[in-house]
């Protein structure tokens, strides 16, 4: 997803791309995870920042693809389960409100107006409009379209070119070199073996979670509803399982269960705790629910930073070489904002955002 | 009451779990049990004999079921040996259940299964070692008009022959390709349907070169005579190298059109005929099971569960006999089954199986892997099958994908495997899990064929899953 945004706005800047992938469009974690498009989760800082850009940009690729990547803003709705938790959740969206974000506050009466069938008893909610969705799969390959690039899938890089004075000039593929004065690194999850690959330490590392599928409903979940201890997990260093269930309709049916977070590498091995913990929280939530089947679930790799932020900008380790990767849990959100952030840099132009705090660099210190 | 995981029984042997109680689970079921092994064998349908001892429902008490069986006599043989180690405690048969995830722990398995046939209900199977043989299932290529009524899989309409003796319609089609299209001709035939033709598209003089693997094989080309006598005396037209190319109706089926096939195996036009029926049989061969497998971590070979000489997978505690192994009819299932039985005796009992034990069994396993690896590459969809395929066909039928958006999705969107088709199209996320439509969205894209994962073997309450292996369950 990052790349396809990134090959989209570097073409609208009159740049020439190629794309390169060793798999097929969206066969990375673009895949293998969901398509939220959250503000709600974020507290005020430069991921928020990030996002918010992000969800400007995407509402205006929404005027040009829309149904074509199943774009809707339907708005994401954080349940309290506790008179406590929601105390805490109105002082998270009270600071939220400040960095721009418009969060609701919903008394217990109007959550059941706004979710008919919630489990009942609970205290309150914050309903936040600007959350929406895409589907990724269908987002990276419009976007990819749309761009003009050269598309070269089925090629994997294996060593990044540099001159015999250090700027890089291209890439080196199975199938042939590619030459160019830029190199962008959105390999996600494997962005550290990019960087390498360029002589740079970039700690980019998997965090992996699974998706639960439903069988197909009418429409009973309107919104992106999850419980708000979902918010201390994004933030969260613990390396234990954690599970957050963000419960949602899609326009095709099926309710959408996700996502687990664990860090035990790149174990594809199906995880019955992590699912079973998943199931449990969306009955929780709906306890409709409990007789409605999975019919399936799926899981992918999140790529993380040890801050929780990407990494966005130029390498200045390594002149032509930009990293746009590491996004965690919020990689296709957060995809519109980098691609435009990496097309202003590429092209020289003044960027939205200061850069300062996706610095590619700003781990060196720590890896000496 | 009857509690799975009672301790009086399980302290005392070794517990293996066979999942399927088709030719190959049953086989290993009893090899088992004959050696000191407690077994409980679990299969989703009512009564045991998988998918070639189907049995006419047992309140039907057909007069004469053997008329639909040769082989009969493994099967009262297997049966007996069944019953005789039920009532002596050492297998226990669990049927109607559907087993959704075998889940491998510290300390042996765990096999999740719902009660049918509304598989609401969770039961759960502790056991030291499994042995998955839950068979294979019918591939089926679309065509314009597959999906009326009346369009059935060959093994559909077997079943409705051999489960409930009922007959479909009065005037069938048999078609597609594959061994199995002469025993549904020659069963629905014999049932008092008008056969009006058996259409295949492999080549019969293909059989010719073959002839070292086949002619190692004389039961099996005994097998295929009797057929061929039993095709004549019904007066049932065999059309080689032709191909159903459309199925007419608006209701339901009304005809079927057929063409022959060139040498390349392309539609010849200009050749076509009409043929009206009610019914059309449609098969394409099988596909093996592969779900738990998948589930539990075992390697797969191209799309069967991989095995070594015992018929051990590659998971510890795990093995696989019959046709989630490979596909190759009953008698081979039969003898893998048995194999694995023995091993997994031998291995639970913690002593050293001795091969030369099973040496029979292990030379017919040998000789039906050659003789079906010959007949796979004999019996073949045309070649340019994906030609008659237009764009309003549907393809994937759970959520109405139609051609068009496949090959959409590959030549504008950059899509070049089943994984990006599915994820641009949505063909394969459906009730079915790409079961069904996976051979055909492959065919469509011009790609591999290749397994997909699906962690439930089947859809599962999510109120039991929230629940499934807690403590308290025990
Ligand atoms: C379960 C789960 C749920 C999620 N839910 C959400 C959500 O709701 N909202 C959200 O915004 N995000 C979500 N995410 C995160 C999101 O999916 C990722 O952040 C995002 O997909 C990352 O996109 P990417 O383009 O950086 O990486 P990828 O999609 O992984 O793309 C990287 C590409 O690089 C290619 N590549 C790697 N190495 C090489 C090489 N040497 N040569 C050539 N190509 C190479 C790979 O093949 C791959 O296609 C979720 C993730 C998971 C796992
Ligand atoms: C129409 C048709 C006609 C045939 N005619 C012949 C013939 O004439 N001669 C011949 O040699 N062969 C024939 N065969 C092939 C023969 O049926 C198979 O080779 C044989 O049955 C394979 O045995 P098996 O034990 O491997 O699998 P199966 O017989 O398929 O048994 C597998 C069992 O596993 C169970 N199962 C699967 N998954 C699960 C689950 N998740 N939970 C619980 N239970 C599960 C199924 O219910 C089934 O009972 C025919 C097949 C078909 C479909």
């Amino acid at each position: 997803m990052v790349g396809a945004a990134c090959a989209l706005y570097a073409g609208r800047a009159g740049l020439d791309v190629v794309l390169v992938d060793r798999g097929p469009v969206a066969g990375g974690t673009t895949g293998a995870g969901e398509g939220n498009l959250l503000v709600s989760d974020k507290e005020p800082g430069p991921e928020l920042d990030l996002a918010l850009l992000s969800g400007r940009l995407w509402a205006e690729l929404a005027q040009e693809f829309g149904a074509a990547v199943e774009y809707e803003a339907k708005g994401g709705v954080v349940v309290a389960s506790s008179s406590g938790g929601l105390a805490a959740l109105e002082r998270f969206a009270e600071g939220q409100r400040a960095a721009g974000v418009v969060a609701e506050p919903v008394a217990g009466d109007a959550l059941y107006e706004l979710e008919p069938h919630l489990a009942p008893g609970l205290p309150g909610a914050v309903h936040y409009p600007q959350d929406c969705q895409v589907m990724p799969a269908l987002a990276a390959a419009h976007l990819i379209r749309a761009s003009g690039a050269r598309l070269l899938t089925g090629h994997t890089v294996t060593d990044v070119l540099r001159a015999p004075d250090g700027p890089v000039r291209g890439v080196r593929t199975d199938r042939g070199d590619i030459h160019a004065p830029a190199v962008v690194n959105a390999t996600g999850t494997w962005g550290g073996e990019l960087a390498a690959l360029a002589g740079v330490p970039l700690p980019v590392l998997p965090r992996r979670g699974f998706v639960l599928v439903t069988e197909p409903l009418p429409r009973k979940v309107r919104h992106k509803v999850y419980a708000a201890d979902y918010v201390a997990d994004v933030a969260s260093d613990s390396a234990a399982l954690q599970t957050s269930p963000v419960v949602e309709g899609t326009a095709a049916g099926p309710i959408l269960i996700g996502a687990s977070r664990e860090r035990v590498g790149f174990d594809r091995t199906f995880s019955l705790p992590a699912v079973r913990a998943l199931a449990a929280g969306a009955t929780r939530l709906f306890p409709f629910l409990e007789q409605v089947r999975a019919l399936r679930s799926y899981l992918g790799f999140r790529p993380y930073m040890p801050d929780h932020l990407p990494a966005v900008g130029p390498d200045p380790r390594v002149p032509g070489l930009y990293h746009a990767c590491g996004h965690e849990g919020a990689g296709i959100g957060l995809a519109t904002g980098t691609g435009r952030l990496i097309a202003q840099a590429l092209t020289g132009g003044t960027p939205d955002l200061d850069l300062t705090p996706f610095r590619p660099d700003r781990f060196a210190e720590e890896a000496a | 009451m009857t509690d799975p995981n009672d301790p009086n029984h399980a302290a005392v042997l070794p517990h293996l779990a066979v999942i399927g109680a088709g030719p190959a689970g049953l086989a290993a079921t009893v090899a088992a049990a004959s050696r000191g092994v407690r077994v409980t064998l679990l299969d989703s349908a009512a009564q045991e004999g998988g998918q070639f001892y189907r049995q006419p429902a047992a309140e039907l008490r057909a007069r004469r079921p053997q008329a639909l069986h040769h082989e009969w006599r493994t099967w009262e043989r297997l049966r007996n040996g069944l019953r005789t180690h039920v009532d002596a405690g050492a297998v226990r048969h669990l049927t109607d259940h559907h087993v959704w995830l075998v889940e491998r722990g510290s300390e042996g398995f765990t096999v999740h299964a719902l009660l049918g046939p509304e598989q609401e209900e969770p039961v759960e199977v502790r056991a030291d070692a499994v042995l998955l043989a839950t068979g294979g299932y019918e591939k089926v290529l679309p065509f314009p008009g597959w999906t009326l009524p009346g369009v059935v899989t060959a093994g559909g309409a077997q079943a409705m022959l051999k489960g409930a003796l009922a007959v479909s319609g009065r005037t069938a089609v048999v078609a597609g390709t594959g061994p199995l299209l002469l025993p549904v001709a020659t069963g629905l035939a014999a049932a008092g349907v008008e056969v009006a033709a058996l259409v295949e598209s492999a080549d019969p003089k293909a059989f010719a070169g073959r002839t070292g693997a086949l002619a190692a094989q004389p039961g099996k080309l005994a097998e295929g005579a009797g057929y061929a006598a039993r095709l004549l005396r019904h007066r049932v037209k065999v059309l080689a190298r032709h191909t159903v190319v459309e199925a007419h109706g608006t209701e339901r089926l009304e005809a079927v059109t057929v063409a022959a096939l060139d040498g390349d195996g392309r539609v010849r036009h200009g050749r076509e005929r009409r043929i009206a029926c009610d019914t059309l049989a449609v098969g394409h061969g099988m596909l093996p099971h592969t779900d738990l497998a998948g589930t539990l971590g075992c390697r797969l070979d191209g799309l069967a569960v991989y095995v070594d000489e015992e018929q051990r997978t590659d998971v510890p505690g795990v093995w696989a006999a019959g046709e989630t192994t490979g596909i190759g009819g009953s008698a081979l299932s039969l003898a893998e089954g048995h194999i694995a039985g023995r091993s997994a005796a031998a291995r639970l009992r913690g002593t050293e199986p001795d091969p030369r034990a099973w040496a029979a069994a292990a030379k017919v396993r040998d000789r039906l892997r050659a003789f079906f690896a010959a007949l796979d590459s004999v019996y073949a969809p045309p070649a340019h099958w994906t030609e008659q395929v237009t764009d309003d066909t549907v393809v994937c039928r759970c959520e109405e994908v139609t051609g068009g958006a496949v090959r959409q999705a590959v030549a504008e969107l950059g899509a070049g495997d089943l994984r990006t088709v599915k994820l641009l199209t949505r063909a394969g996320m459906g009730w079915c899990q790409g079961r069904v439509c996976a051979p055909a969205v492959a065919g469509l894209a011009g790609c591999e064929l290749t397994p997909s994962r699906r962690p439930f073997a089947r859809p599962v309450p999510l109120g039991v899953l929230a629940r499934a292996g807690e403590p308290e369950s025990d």
